[in-house]
Formats: structure tokens, C-alpha cells, sequence
């Protein structure tokens, strides 16, 4: 049994509290061990990746106690990805940081961003629901630390309200396990598959309800509409970097709904049958719609920038509630995509904050930077629109051909191509009112606190559409891999055998007392 | 037994979302308190309810209860009581900061967003 497949947990985990314990005074030697922590973590996921890249599966006792008794870790190709995707995410989320110097606006940034990495990369890890939540927590709670990082009075409102959501999210979510454990007395996912299978048609009322309070669970993550309310201020709010990496929590809610609906809740089941095109479908459309109309709407562009992601996140939900594997795959090639160009758009929401102190969409003098600004805003709103050449229109043209043979396939194409063009209006008007009217504004005094932004943060921002480029060019390779992603979904006989069959350590019961 | 753990849930639920819904701080964190009692006690309880049965095997016992739940009625403990924690410090901050223990944004205290 190999270990390699814990150690995307167990690095963060240790290297936080040694960054809190050892390094609490000394900024430079945190960014060192930081950036080590997640360059390790980088190639960590990049073996992983290619160790199941041929379809094999990897699995970790812990304890060595088989499942579905004990916990255990479970990586294919599925989660492998989306583990090497947080990594290189956080790589250049770690760069802006640093080079943008919000990591020393307040305390501990270093170790909660470790924290919350831990608590990620366990999610998409992870092979049991109840572990699932205890990862969940493990990132919330890292994320509102990170989330108030360097205080301010909105940041600290906006931060209320995300905590709360999210606390009654998880009371939610813990609901739901009690009553799926009540019903199948197993949180084991392969496990739970196989028993799900077995309830009798006329006893399928407590699973119904679990699984659809488990829906309600992850689309408080993935800010399906209308549970979407906690993102537009705390993400306009929390500090740039942040908000970069939380362009990944969204997607961790679409993960959970991929893996629980594939496995235990497969789309043929019939106690559960209708859940995703009857509830999910025309839930996800309409966030399209109002993620796409907030960000025509939107008056100061972090605004924007979360509308935005509300936007990408029902782009997703769409693919997904099709629940056949090519929109899963669809789904998945939009995913990559929709982290890296949320990632990368609220960035440059830092720049042009850092160029000219403030983010109202109003004409005002040039900022400090506007060119090379003006230039990765006007690429990053071209991959989150969807227009070509970068990859969200390859994205957006797979899931309108995953859609054909979806009943609502004219509603799909109708809200898709509409909010798209929502969407183009809305960057639009937002790039030509910060970059273009600037210029015929009278030239002052440079705004107090406005500074060039540092070198580092071009580096991390280019990074990031390196990548996005990556991924349109080798779409076709992405997708290839995306699809074999979905078949090995809707076929997961490896998974359970592997997880359901390999012998753990036996207790040894000897009697008495 | 059943009849009273349950309606004991329930009214905890129904308490806890009176109070949540009240959008004041105060009121809220108790409400959120209230509700994870309540989450405890149906976790406690999905693995049936049982009295006087251990829940470790030995030779002269015939009746077990399940001892799973009670490992993740402590677990979500632990998780909600720091959850708790957290929340009172960040809205202690953000009331003292803002003068203000509302939970929702208000149109006239946040005044450029308050098309938001």
C-alpha cells in the first residue's frame, strides 16, 4: 500500500502549525516554507495524476482499518485532478499574494492558506461521507480566517454573513447524514452505493430526503441560485488572493454533487429519480441567467467579478444536472476553466485596486499600470465570457452539444447563448468605463495609496492565463481525459472492488472482558 | 421514548430557525447554538434509541447499541463548539467595528453598495 496518495493532506497539515509555532515573527521565512509547502504539493498531484492516469485506482487505509469500517482515502482520476488543480491553483494564488504583499496585511495568512489547502484537497480525497464533513469544516473554518485577513469593518460584516451561511449549511449537511446513516447504517460512499441500490421501493422515504437535503448541502457550496446569497459580498469582499482561491471552494460543492450523484444517487436510481431535471436543471439555468445579469448590473467590479462566478458555477450545474457522460465531461473541462479565469479575474480586480485605490465603475484619471492591466482584463473577461480563442468558448460549445438530447435543450441553448451576451455587454461596459473613459478625464494628483503593482503579481496573473492558454490549446487532450473521467463515473466497478474488497487489519476478539 | 426525543428535535429545530431568522446577531448565534443541539441529538439518534445496552462487544450481552453515532455525535460537538467560537469573536469584531449587530445589509448604513 503506498502512502504517497495522504500526503496532499498531511503536508499542510503539519507545515501550518509549523509555520504558526516557528515562523510567527518572521514574514520572509513563512513565504519560504509556504511556497515550498505548495511547490511540493504541486508535483505531489502531478504523480498522483499520472499514477491513475491509465485508470487504475488509488486507496489508503487509515489505520489500516478496511472500509466500510474504517476511513478511508480514495484517489482516481477524478479526484486526482481536481487535487492538481487546487495545487497550481494555490501556486500562483501564493505568488499574487506575496508579490502584492497581502500576506502581510495581517496574521497567520501562511498557515491558514495551508490550512484551508488541507481541507480542499481532503474533500476531493476523501472516501466517506462523514469525513467529507469533517474536511468540509476543516476549510470553513480556514476560509473565514482567511476570509477576514486584514479586517476592515465590510470585510468583518461580509465575514458574519459567510460564517453564518455557512454554519447553517453544516448543519444541513450533518442532518443528512444522520438520516442517510439512519436509513442505511453506512457513510462508507461504495458502501453506500451498493445499499442504496437494495432499499425496497416503498421504503425509499428517508433516502429521498437525505439525498435531496444533500443537494441542498452542496448548492450552498457551489452558490446554486437560490442559495447563492453568501458569495457576491463575502467574495467582493475578502481580500483578492482569497477570493482567488475561493474560485476552488465553489467547484468543491460541484465535486461533491459529481461524486454523491454518480455513486450513491446515480441518475437511474429510482427513489431520487427527477432530482436533476425536474430541480437541479432549471435551478442551474436561472444562475446563469442572474450571475450573468449581476454582472451587467454590477456597480464596482469585485461585484462584477462574483457575479461572474455565480455565472460560471450555474454554467457548470448546467453540464452537470444532464447526467450523462458527455455533459459530465463538459462539465469538468468547464470546471478547469471556470477556476482559472474566476481565479484570474479577481486579480486583476487587485490591480486595478492597486493602480487607483478604489473599484467603482466610474470614469476617473488613469490608473498607475493601466495598460498592461487594461490588456489581462480584457483577456480574462474574454475567457469568462466565453468568447473565443480561450478555452470558456470550447467550454461553453461542449455543453451545448452535451445538451442535444436534453428535453429542455431549447431553454439550455436559449439561457446559455442569452447570458453569454449578457455577459459580453456587461465586461464590456465595465472594461471601457475603468480603462477607455479614463482617458478623457483631467490628469490630478495620484490617488493616496496607490502604488505600480510589483512585478511578482504580473508573474502569478501570467501564470494563470499561461494556463488557461494551456488549456485551450490542448483542449482536445483535456477533453479526451475529461471524457474518460465521466465513463469511469457512470462505471465505478473498480472503485467499489477496490475499496469494498481489499482486506484491512482484523480485529482480534479473544472474549471476556 | 421515541415520541419525546423527537418532538425534543423538533422543537429545538423550530426554535433554532425563529431565532436564526431573527438577523440580529445575538439572537442568531443563539439560534445557531439551538439548532446544533438539535443536529446532535438526531445524530444521537439515527442509530436507533436503546437503554442500558453497551456498545462494546463481550461475551454475556445480547443487545448492543450502535456505538458509530455516538464517535460522530462527538465529532460534530467538538466542530460546532469552535464553529461557535469563531462566529462570536468575528461578529463581536464586526459589531464593535460597525456600531451595528445586524446581520443583513442595510440600505442605509452601507451606502454606495446598497443597490447590493
Amino acid at each position: 500500500m503506498t502512502h504517497w496518495i495522504i500526503m496532499p493532506i498531511v503536508l499542510p497539515a503539519f507545515l501550518a502549525p509549523f509555520i504558526v509555532l516557528a515562523a510567527r515573527y518572521h514574514i520572509g521565512i513563512q513565504r519560504v516554507f509556504s511556497l515550498a509547502g505548495v511547490a511540493a504539493l504541486v508535483v505531489l498531484s502531478a504523480s498522483l495524476v499520472w499514477q491513475v492516469s491509465d485508470g487504475s485506482v488509488l486507496y489508503y487505509r487509515l489505520s489500516d482499518w478496511a472500509a466500510p469500517f474504517g476511513i478511508v482515502l480514495v484517489g482516481d482520476r477524478l479526484s486526482t485532478m481536481m487535487v492538481l488543480l487546487t495545487s497550481v491553483l494555490a501556486l500562483f494564488v501564493l505568488l499574487y499574494a506575496i508579490g502584492s504583499g497581502w500576506d502581510d496585511r495581517g496574521r497567520h495568512f501562511h498557515a491558514l492558506f495551508q490550512f484551508q489547502l488541507m481541507g480542499i484537497l481532503g474533500a476531493f480525497l476523501t472516501g466517506d461521507l462523514f469525513n467529507l464533513f469533517v474536511f468540509f469544516e476543516v476549510l470553513l473554518i480556514a476560509s473565514y480566517g482567511l476570509m477576514i485577513h486584514a479586517g476592515g469593518n465590510e470585510r468583518l460584516r461580509a465575514g458574519v454573513q459567510y460564517v453564518l451561511f455557512n454554519l447553517i449549511g453544516s448543519t444541513l449537511f450533518l442532518f443528512a447524514l444522520g438520516s442517510i446513516y439512519a436509513e442505511t447504517g453506512t457513510l462508507n460512499m461504495a458502501d453506500l452505493s451498493n445499499r442504496v441500490a437494495m432499499i425496497g421501493a416503498e421504503e425509499t422515504v428517508g433516502i429521498r430526503i437525505a439525498a435531496v437535503l444533500l443537494l441542498l448541502v452542496f448548492a450552498i457550496k457551489a452558490a446554486l441560485v437560490p442559495l447563492h446569497f453568501w458569495l457576491p459580498s463575502s467574495y467582493a469582499e475578502a481580500p483578492a488572493p482569497v477570493a482567488a482561491l475561493f474560485a476552488i471552494m465553489t467547484k468543491v460543492g460541484a465535486y461533491a454533487i459529481i461524486r454523491v450523484y454518480t455513486m450513491i444517487f446515480p441518475p437511474d436510481l429510482e427513489a431520487t429519480m427527477g432530482l436533476h431535471e425536474v430541480w437541479l436543471l432549471p435551478a442551474a439555468l436561472v444562475s446563469l441567467a442572474i450571475g450573468m445579469i449581476g454582472v451587467l448590473a454590477a456597480r464596482k467590479l469585485d461585484r462584477l467579478v462574483a457575479f461572474s462566478i455565480i455565472g460560471s458555477m450555474g454554467m457548470v450545474m448546467v453540464a452537470i444536472s444532464l447526467f450523462d457522460p458527455a455533459s459530465i465531461a463538459a462539465a469538468l473541462y468547464y470546471i478547469i476553466h471556470s477556476t482559472l479565469a474566476g481565479a484570474v479575474l479577481f486579480l486583476i480586480a487587485d490591480l486595478v485596486r492597486t493602480g487607483r485605490g478604489n473599484l467603482d465603475l466610474t470614469p476617473q484619471q488613469p490608473m498607475i499600470g493601466t495598460h498592461m492591466t487594461a490588456g489581462m482584463f480584457f483577456a480574462g473577461a474574454i475567457a469568462m465570457a466565453g468568447l473565443p480563442p480561450l478555452s470558456g468558448f470550447l467550454g461553453k460549445l461542449l455543453v451545448l452539444n452535451a445538451s442535444f438530447e436534453a428535453d429542455l435543450m431549447v431553454w439550455v441553448w436559449a439561457i446559455v447563448l442569452g447570458s453569454s451576451l449578457v455577459s459580453v455587454v456587461g465586461f464590456a461596459r465595465a472594461g471601457s468605463v475603468v480603462f477607455w473613459k479614463a482617458h478623457g478625464t483631467p490628469v490630478g494628483e495620484p490617488v493616496e495609496g496607490t502604488g505600480k503593482p510589483a512585478a511578482l503579481s504580473y508573474v502569478a496573473i501570467g501564470g494563470l492565463f499561461a494556463l488557461l492558454v494551456a488549456h485551450t490549446v490542448f483542449a482536445g487532450k483535456v477533453h479526451g481525459y475529461t471524457t474518460a473521467i465521466a465513463t469511469e463515473l457512470f462505471d465505478h466497478k473498480t472503485y467499489m472492488s477496490i475499496v469494498l474488497e481489499t482486506p484491512g487489519k482484523l480485529s482480534d476478539y479473544k472474549g471476556g472482558h | 421514548m421515541e415520541l419525546l426525543v423527537a418532538s425534543a428535535i423538533g422543537v429545538l429545530t423550530a426554535a433554532g430557525i425563529y431565532l436564526v431568522l431573527r438577523l440580529r446577531t445575538f439572537p442568531v448565534i443563539l439560534g445557531m447554538s439551538l439548532l446544533t443541539y438539535a443536529v446532535n441529538v438526531f445524530l444521537f439518534a439515527s442509530g436507533r434509541l436503546t437503554i442500558g445496552a453497551p456498545p462494546i462487544l463481550s461475551d454475556d450481552v445480547t443487545t448492543y447499541t450502535d456505538p458509530l453515532p455516538q464517535a460522530l455525535v462527538l465529532t460534530a460537538i467538538v466542530i460546532s463548539f469552535g464553529m461557535t467560537a469563531v462566529v462570536v469573536m468575528i461578529s463581536l469584531g464586526a459589531y464593535l467595528g460597525s456600531d451595528d449587530d445586524h446581520v443583513d445589509d442595510q440600505p442605509e448604513s452601507t451606502g454606495s453598495e446598497a443597490s447590493q
